[in-house]
């Protein structure tokens, strides 16, 4: 997409190199060069190819690749993801079935006013808020730094809180649907216990618009990543993304960009697969 | 949305429904309790912004380094920050930053997303593929780094800030307006304009458009909650408003840096811009389930 938008402005780049004064047939070497003269698709698929071999330019900043920049900072905030992603679905989860197992029961009403907190607080606050406690006051976690195990607890928590809101009031509201349906009576009625209907038979069918929001959540993970890892001084891409912001270092800015809307897009894919997994009736192919 | 006007006032029993429907909806957003209660907290935050001179002495941006960083006291009930100012009033003066920036924000997204949705759902063919394609391009921004990057594109300020918010909460006012105008057209009143001859910006703007508006209300309501943290995170950044404008989001980026020694700085505006944006979400709610029983989520 990207590609096309580039492609469709006006102005000959072959002309543009070889200046105002230079011969049809330097501009037509050029062009040649350039692989300008190759038909469209022949085109992208050479950009694609750059973009394969990960050719994002240099850093306006350190002169260095991009890439490598890229790369030795992607691990920290993807473990980062990974952990928070963790909390966020293990207690959405479990909220939203115990709220729904509960429906309108003094416990469900505390499940949604917390989960509607959670969505409504600024989350860089949550994070300060959880360094003042734990760490200035009790002392009991790092405030910064990404050395140890013990560091992903206060920024794992702080970016699960972006989402787990969200999680638990799908898995509420589907399992609330799905507790309805006749084949969860079916399982009560062969004398199943409860656990067993609403983990094994109810659960596993509620989980799929879950899988949906986790997917579109993880780009609202990523966003949420630039402003805990300015929070906890962790040495991920968001805080190098936000330096270079700062240092008008366009070409990192541009290279983290794509890496986070890449990122963004194969989980979505990877979601896509999923149901595949989790939903036997739906194929592919 | 309800101002048609009967040609007979006469009887009541005889109005027009839409005339009923105006009471009807205030019937059932005030027996929301929650949504009630967001609207209190915002219309007190609506005063106090519009109020803030009469209710604090102190002016937002005067420094008075001797009284820099100091505990909360009858003086200053919530404390002063590192350069000697109230932050109480700072947090009173912020609410016309925060808020301002909100409503301008979703006002550019809605009256630019709005119009393009409804060409798209409309008019089909190369203008949907196009429109659709912007919205696909601007949604493999996820989220926050939709307004980050624009913010980094345009540069700083409060100006750049609005529009790069009302940007990023346009592609949703797009998908909702062009899902309902798809539904709409089909309807036997929109063949009917169509039949007498309307143009088609007429009929876009007098019969579709308003019958589309139900749930852009509610989900304007729902983005300005957003839109306050998405601003409030860049000004976080300092990417946001500049200083020395007390806005919330800068605000607490400022105390980020005294979260050691002086927590107040960062604990208040967060709480600030928590309330405002719960009361956002709850009023949200409230109109989702008071204009529009499909849409009440289940």
């Amino acid at each position: 997409m990207v590609f096309l938008m580039l492609r469709m402005l006006p102005g000959d780049p072959a002309r543009v190199i070889a200046g105002v004064l230079a011969s049809e047939a330097d501009v037509e070497m050029i062009r040649r060069q350039l692989g300008l003269d190759q038909p469209i698709l022949t085109q992208y698929a050479t950009f694609l190819g750059r973009l394969i071999h990960l050719d994002l330019g240099q850093s306006a900043r350190t002169s260095q690749p991009v890439l490598n920049e890229v790369m030795a900072r992607l691990p920290y905030t993807f473990e980062l993801a990974l952990v928070a992603i963790t909390i966020a679905v293990v207690t959405g989860v479990i909220a939203g079935v115990v709220a729904a197992t509960h429906h309108n029961s003094r416990l469900d009403y505390l499940v949604s006013a917390i989960s509607l907190f959670g969505v409504s607080m600024p989350v860089y606050w949550l994070g300060l808020m959880l360094i003042v406690v734990f760490s200035i006051t009790l002392k009991w976690f790092p405030a910064a730094g990404a050395d140890q195990p013990i560091s992903f607890v206060l920024p794992g928590f702080t970016l699960a809180g972006f989402v787990v809101g969200l999680i638990t009031r799908m898995t509420r509201s589907s399992m609330l649907e799905v507790l309805r349906q006749d084949y969860v009576q079916t399982a009560r009625a062969k004398g199943l216990s409860e656990r067993v209907v609403v983990y094994v038979h109810a659960l596993r069918n509620a989980l799929l618009p879950v899988i949906t929001v986790v997917g579109l959540q993880f780009g609202t993970l990523l966003g949420g990543a630039v402003l805990t890892e300015t929070v906890f001084g962790w040495p991920g891409m968001g805080q190098l993304l936000v330096d270079s912001i700062f240092a008008r270092d366009y070409p990192m800015v541009q290279g983290i960009t794509l890496t986070f809307s890449t990122l963004f897009i194969l989980v979505n894919l990877v979601v896509d697969l999923l149901y595949a997994y989790v939903d036997p009736r739906i194929h592919y192919g | 949305m309800h101002t048609s006007t009967p040609a007979y006032t006469m009887d009541e029993s005889l109005s027009a429904p839409a005339r009923r429907s105006t009471p009807r909806f205030w019937q059932l957003l005030s027996r929301h309790r929650a949504s009630m209660l967001g609207l209190v907290v915002l219309a007190a935050w609506a005063a106090l912004a519009a109020a803030a001179p009469l209710v604090t002495p102190y002016d937002p941006v005067h420094q008075k380094l001797g009284d820099a960083l100091q505990n909360p006291s009858m003086a200053h009930p919530l404390g002063t920050d590192y350069l000697g100012r109230d932050i109480l009033a700072r947090i009173f003066y912020g609410a016309r930053y925060s808020l301002a920036i909100g409503f301008l924000a979703v006002a550019f997204g809605a009256l630019v997303g709005v119009p393009l949705g409804a060409i798209s759902g409309y008019f089909g063919g190369w203008a949907d593929l196009a429109i659709q394609r912007f919205i696909d391009i601007l949604l493999s921004f996820p989220g926050f780094l939709l307004a980050l990057s624009l913010v980094a594109t345009l540069g700083v300020g409060l100006e750049n800030v609005i529009i790069s918010v009302g940007i990023s909460s346009m592609p949703s006012f797009v998908r909702l307006v062009r899902a309902s105008t798809l539904s709409i057209k089909q309807l036997t009143y929109i063949e009917a304009a169509r039949a007498i001859g309307a143009r088609s910006p007429v009929i876009i703007f007098r019969h579709v458009l308003p019958n589309a508006l139900a749930p852009v209300i509610v989900q304007a309501t729902l983005s300005l909650g957003s839109a306050i943290l998405v601003a409030a995170g860049l000004g976080f950044l300092g990417l946001g408003v500049q200083p020395p404008t007390p806005e919330w989001g800068s605000m607490l980026g400022e105390g980020r840096n005294y979260i050691f020694s002086n927590p107040n700085m960062a604990t208040f505006p967060g709480i600030a811009i928590f309330t405002a944006v719960l009361a956002f979400n709850l009023l949200g709610d409230g109109l989702r389930d008071a204009l529009d029983p499909r849409l009440r989520m289940r």
